[in-house]
């Protein structure tokens, strides 16, 4: 009997560090081959270098000075932040605006409104590519910045009001009640009483829709696409693999590359961020 | 506080014109176009959606869509789930969580480079550099065209990554769910000598019923829009096209923005049902309030 609980044990710890061993292989894959030379890259797989690992000779930066430099990531890297920094901070503005409203006011058509905003998280985006095209044409806007700042703003609304106004309706009513004896008006309460009791989930939303934009690819494919002036990261590395896709020395830094600041986020505010994407992992 | 008529809705006012522009007016239109030609000059009935229904790439689309929806969401749920339990018995439960749940922080794009880098294939006589076909070589075998061969091994192929994203979401929320379970009434089944499999399958699954509701939903909606992994690893050659991927086809390649609309309006259709479940979990929530 002991022996077999003992014997469960193991089987326990070996299925589990498996599964890790499985799941944390081929990024370890991927980082390994970027930092080989090309020939190296192609004459055998990346496991080889396992044979002798410190020894310096085999890596190199040559792939990542090539991809940020002539291949143009450099550039995407800041388009990156040019596109996900304000397509994170407008909605977010606009978003607690409109939960503080449907937590704290009354007026008729609450309920209907909300519940037509938690209907809208799960739209699926394909509903309105075609239109939202179009009237940036007309605009003369598709290509453009505020194209993509726009049409984040507009998707990530549904999700943020909800989550925000979820936050802020579980705030105690008597805090509120105590401003108003004060004589504080609606204005002065959310924004000295309300934005600061809210930061934790402010800073879990605003990194959920942060890395959202940063990992999307559809939205600045559509409106974006064909101006490569303007693509971010996941639209050039999307391009690179289309056109260079045996090119894995080139693949393989700039993948990496597209994943530093996720992983940074990952890394350092865990907490906040592991918040963010349970809250909003249905979003269309 | 005193509120005048018009306070709640200046506060709205920024909200319901990004809203109505971006979702709601979009939504109708696309429904409207959906009924036109390709250039929504000619009115066409529901011609689009007999194309969407009968042709052979929709239909494989289709096919492929609802083999992403069976594999992927078991997978997710499941091994998610599997690792929930197990990890609650070891000590560095949170070095794995972290391995499992870090491709949730990435790109589908740099996650489809990552697999299409396992994934590749070189013929029997050159050194494989995919770490798969090695391993299938090492063991004898002949290398595999894991994103060529249809139509099983390449969609498996495909799903197994959205798996390697998806996994580690599943997981961290079971986690948390049955680390709720109150630990007296596992020990309790124990010693009254239940073994491990009748405690999961009595006491942890009817405890966790409505997280796995929750969760398995997600994945449900997630699985029927999936793009990104199909557009970067095969961009649909080789009978790999998804729904979402034929909209865009459709869309961009063909300037066909009649069947586009309509392929997008029948996605929609498909989440409808989910749309009902979020608001009626909603509703039953706020009664609680």
């Amino acid at each position: 009997m002991r022996k077999q609980a003992w014997f469960k044990r193991l089987m326990v710890h070996l299925v589990v560090i498996g599964v890790a061993l499985v799941w944390l292989t081929p990024s370890v894959g991927l980082l390994v081959s970027s930092f080989r030379p090309k020939q190296e890259l192609i004459a055998s797989g990346w496991w080889t270098v396992l044979r002798r690992p410190f020894d310096p000779t085999q890596y190199t930066l040559a792939n990542y000075q090539r991809v940020l430099f002539q291949e143009g990531l450099g550039r995407a890297f800041l388009n990156s932040f040019l596109i996900t920094i304000p397509s994170t901070l407008i909605p977010l503005t606009i978003a607690s605006l409109a939960a503080y409203a449907l937590a704290w006011m009354n007026f008729s058509g609450r309920q209907v409104l909300l519940m037509a905003v938690v209907g809208m998280i799960v739209i699926p985006l394909q509903m309105t590519l075609i239109p939202v095209l179009r009237m940036f044409r007309v605009l003369g806007l598709s290509g453009t910045f505020p194209a993509v700042w726009l049409a984040h703003t507009g998707y990530g609304l549904p999700l943020m009001i909800y989550l925000l106004r979820n936050f802020f309706g579980a705030l105690p009513r008597e805090l509120f009640e105590s401003a108003v004896i004060d004589g504080a008006s609606h204005f002065t309460a959310f924004t000295k009483l309300l934005l600061p009791l809210s930061v934790p989930v402010l800073a879990s939303v605003a990194i959920f829709q942060f890395l959202w934009v940063w990992n999307d690819l559809l939205v600045a494919l559509v409106y974006l696409g064909g101006y490569s002036n303007v693509a971010p990261l996941t639209l050039k590395l999307a391009l690179l693999a289309g056109s260079r896709g045996q090119d894995w020395h080139l693949l393989t830094a700039a993948a990496f590359v597209s994943m530093v600041v996720p992983m940074i986020v990952f890394f350092s505010l865990q907490r906040y961020f592991v918040r963010g994407i349970l809250a909003g992992a249905l979003k269309g | 506080m005193r509120t005048g008529k018009a306070t709640p809705w200046l506060y709205l006012l920024p909200a319901l014109l990004m809203l109505s522009s971006f979702l709601i007016l979009p939504t109708l239109s696309t429904v409207y176009l959906s009924f036109f030609g390709p250039r929504s000059e000619t009115f066409v009935g529901f011609q689009n959606y007999l194309q969407a229904f009968t042709s052979r790439s929709m239909l494989i689309a289709f096919r492929n869509n609802l083999l992403w929806l069976v594999v992927f969401t078991a997978f997710t749920v499941g091994v998610g789930l599997a690792l929930a339990v197990l990890l609650d018995r070891v000590r560095y439960e949170v070095v794995i969580k972290s391995i499992v749940f870090l491709p949730m922080a990435i790109s589908s794009v740099a996650a489809g480079i990552i697999w299409k880098f396992m994934y590749s294939f070189r013929p029997a006589y050159a050194n494989q550099i995919g770490l798969l076909n090695a391993i299938v070589v090492a063991l004898g075998g002949e290398p595999i065209g894991w994103l060529i061969q249809r139509p099983w091994i390449n969609n498996l192929a495909l799903i197994a990554v959205g798996i390697w994203m998806w996994t580690g979401f599943c997981m961290v929320i079971f986690s948390a769910a049955y680390k709720g379970i109150p630990k007296e009434m596992l020990e309790a089944a124990r010693i009254d000598g239940a073994n491990e499999w009748q405690v999961f399958l009595h006491i942890t699954i009817p405890f966790l019923k409505s997280t796995i509701a929750v969760v398995t939903t997600t994945m449900v909606v997630f699985v029927l829009k999936v793009f990104d992994i199909v557009y970067v690893m095969t961009n649909g050659s080789f009978d790999t096209e998804v729904v979402a991927n034929r909209m865009y086809k459709e869309m961009y390649s063909y300037q066909n923005y009649g069947l586009a609309s309509a392929i997008a309006v029948i996605l929609l259709l498909a989440i409808i049902p989910f749309v009902v479940i979020n608001v009626r979990r909603f509703r039953a929530q706020e009664a609680l309030r």
